[in-house]
């Protein structure tokens, strides 16, 4: 692993040559919630003064960017009894994400296990991941951030750059050549003793921040033991099913795929759209039947998928602990709450 | 620019396989009940259908272009490389537009996906074939193995419940079975005047099956159970209580598809993709599918 420190007006340079013939993507603050607070969200970024390096979170993940909402898959030329079959992956130019925290970039991570190491790599979704450019950067943990029972608080690899702010300068970890090469147009140099104990200063002070915690010892068994807890019931009259949660998850992928004809019966469009378990006919099959009918059966899915079906594929979490769903979530329902009325605590 | 390379490399070979459509034609429609229909559907490009092959237990997606997609059993005998044949009920809006498709109609097919009942490992032993309704339609396939491979095996039975005699499928098959000498037994649950065979559930048919046996003839047996949840499970209850081991007995679970491929996730079942571990399960990891049963 490589190491640089750069002084803090550098990073404006390193975002010219990047923004010189790139798409930037970084998080822009767009506006102010009801209690007057920031409201931030990754979009396309010319000026390096739009970026709001220092924010908190975002509303939504970075996921419409490799996993939009409503992606064409392949559409179909039809010419009477026959048709031909066209299939486009969309990915035309590489993507720099300037500014992704720790949890984001560990979500891509675990997306990248179900969508590209597995015996189907998803074309749609490798296309793009393999045309990013992603500099990570520090975080300051927040009431609803988790991250760190989930083991996102930092982030070992899937990135380029990582850059943490030690006072008045940056220092940066080098994860890939394309990176080196770029950071060696603008001024670096090696980082000294001083700057390594600022670092580790900084992360000791961040790790005291964090107030949200899930205990994760034995989720997988303790789930599977309280299957029929009546719990869920109690979560799941609260839910309203509106998949809120999902839209907001940087690991969320489910989805569907419709099919629809233009009115010339001459082409046909097949469309995936992202979707959510906690959507009422998510599990409904030909003819009625829907194997999660009740709303606390696919809220309890969902967390199952989570944190124990992926926990026992990849020995991961799927969660990343952000704690977007739980921000967004119109009837606060929260992963830290649940999960602790599941084990029977107080929370 | 291009970034690095983030995880295993990606072969271009493995990628252009996600939405890769075998264009097919449905080379004939036979109507098995009101509601069933036996498609036959040969892939059109002779290389393409020389390389398709498929074991049997396994799917397809079925692709009608702008109507849909649906993961379908395959009917049919593995051995017969010239076409696969789907048993499809009208149930949904694809299934519909099927029931009005002619001879020569172009769909689509990607696949075959899924786990696939272990044949091979099952030679040598007493097989126990049991359909309860539309689950006669993925059983057809490994009765066809059985019946190509008969002296493979030893006691073959077929027991087959449905609800009444109307709804009976494949009825054009049942003497070609009984010929490879294969027991066949017909059980409904609400017979019609002409019915002569017994009545009642399922269970009432296995039960003389397996009554009595000596330990060597249990223990020298597979079952492979296709039905909806509520039959495999009183099925497999009962024969788990004769001594047949759980990891010995299959079942053939159905889901919601929309990919095949372990991505969408509307097949998952607990948290397991009945796409990529399914759809055929033994009836021990059924088990510990917390939704399954």
């Amino acid at each position: 692993m490589i190491f640089k420190v750069c002084e803090q007006e550098e990073l404006r340079r390193l975002f010219d040559i990047l923004a010189a013939d790139n798409t930037v993507v970084g998080p822009v603050q767009t506006g102010l919630d009801r209690n007057g607070s920031a409201l931030n969200a990754f979009k396309p970024v010319a000026d390096y003064t739009n970026l709001n390096l220092g924010y908190t979170t975002t509303k939504l993940s970075a996921k419409s960017y490799f996993l939009p909402f409503r992606e064409s898959l392949a559409s179909f030329q039809i010419d009477g009894n026959d048709w031909q079959k066209t299939v486009d992956y969309h990915c035309d130019r590489p993507i720099v994400f300037f500014g992704l925290h720790a949890c984001d970039i560990n979500a891509l991570n675990k997306l990248d296990k179900v969508l590209m190491g597995n015996t189907y790599p998803m074309p749609y979704y490798a296309a793009k991941r393999k045309n990013m450019f992603i500099i990570g950067i520090d975080c300051q943990p927040q009431p609803f951030c988790f991250c760190r029972s989930m083991g996102s608080d930092t982030v070992l690899h899937g990135f380029d750059l990582f850059i943490t702010d030690i006072g008045n300068r940056y220092f940066i970890e080098i994860q890939s050549a394309t990176a080196y090469n770029i950071l060696a147009r603008i001024k670096t140099r090696p980082p000294e003793e001083v700057d390594h104990l600022q670092y580790m200063a900084i992360a000791a002070h961040k790790n005291k921040q964090f107030t949200s915690r899930v205990d994760t010892t034995d989720l997988t068994k303790i789930l599977d033991m309280e299957f029929q807890s009546p719990v869920w019931k109690q979560w799941g009259d609260k839910c309203l099913g509106c998949g809120t949660c999902a839209n907001v998850c940087p690991t969320c992928y489910c989805y569907g795929v419709e099919e629809t004809v233009d009115i010339g019966l001459r082409s046909a469009q097949k469309v995936k759209t992202l979707y959510s378990c906690n959507i009422v006919d998510f599990a409904e099959v030909a003819g009625g039947h829907n194997f999660r009918s009740e709303r606390h059966t696919r809220l309890k899915y969902r967390y199952y998928h989570k944190h124990r079906g992926f926990v026992e594929a990849y020995e991961e979490s799927l969660c990343v602990g952000c704690g977007r769903c739980g921000e967004a979530c119109l009837a606060g329902i929260t992963v830290p709450e649940v999960i602790a009325s599941v084990r029977g605590e107080e929370s | 620019m291009t970034a690095p390379h983030h995880g295993r490399q990606l072969r271009k070979n493995d990628l252009a396989k996600f939405e890769h459509t075998y264009k097919a034609e449905i080379a004939s429609v036979s109507q098995l009940t009101a509601m069933e229909r036996l498609y036959r559907i040969q892939i059109i490009d002779p290389e393409e259908r020389r390389l398709f092959s498929f074991k049997p237990g396994q799917f397809v997606m079925l692709e009608l272009p702008g109507i849909g997609e649906a993961p379908f059993g395959i009917s049919s005998s593995p051995s017969s490389r010239d076409d696969i044949e789907l048993c499809i009920r009208t149930a949904g809006n694809l299934t519909a537009w099927l029931a009005r498709a002619t001879r020569g109609m172009r769909v689509g097919i990607r696949g075959p996906f899924g786990t696939s009942f272990p044949m091979e490992t099952m030679h040598g032993q007493n097989i126990l074939l049991i359909a309860g309704g539309l689950g006669l339609a993925p059983l057809r396939s490994p009765i066809a193995y059985v019946q190509e491979h008969r002296n493979r095996f030893h006691q073959v039975e077929i027991l087959y419940g449905t609800r009444d005699p109307s709804q009976l499928l494949f009825t054009f098959q049942y003497d070609l079975w009984r010929r490879d000498e294969i027991g066949l037994g017909i059980i409904v649950d609400k017979p019609d005047p002409a019915w002569k065979g017994p009545v009642g559930l399922i269970t009432r048919l296995l039960e003389p099956i397996i009554a009595g046996k000596d330990e060597a003839f249990i223990q020298n047996t597979s079952a492979i159970v296709c039905g909806p949840p509520i039959m495999f499970k009183s099925v497999c209850a009962m024969l788990n209580e004769a001594g047949i081991p759980m990891q010995k007995m299959f079942v053939s679970l159905e889901r919601r598809m929309h990919c095949g491929m372990g991505k969408c996730c509307r097949c998952n079942v607990g948290s397991t993709y009945t796409c990529l571990s399914g759809p055929v399960f033994d009836f021990w990891s059924v088990m510990n599918l917390k939704e399954a049963i």
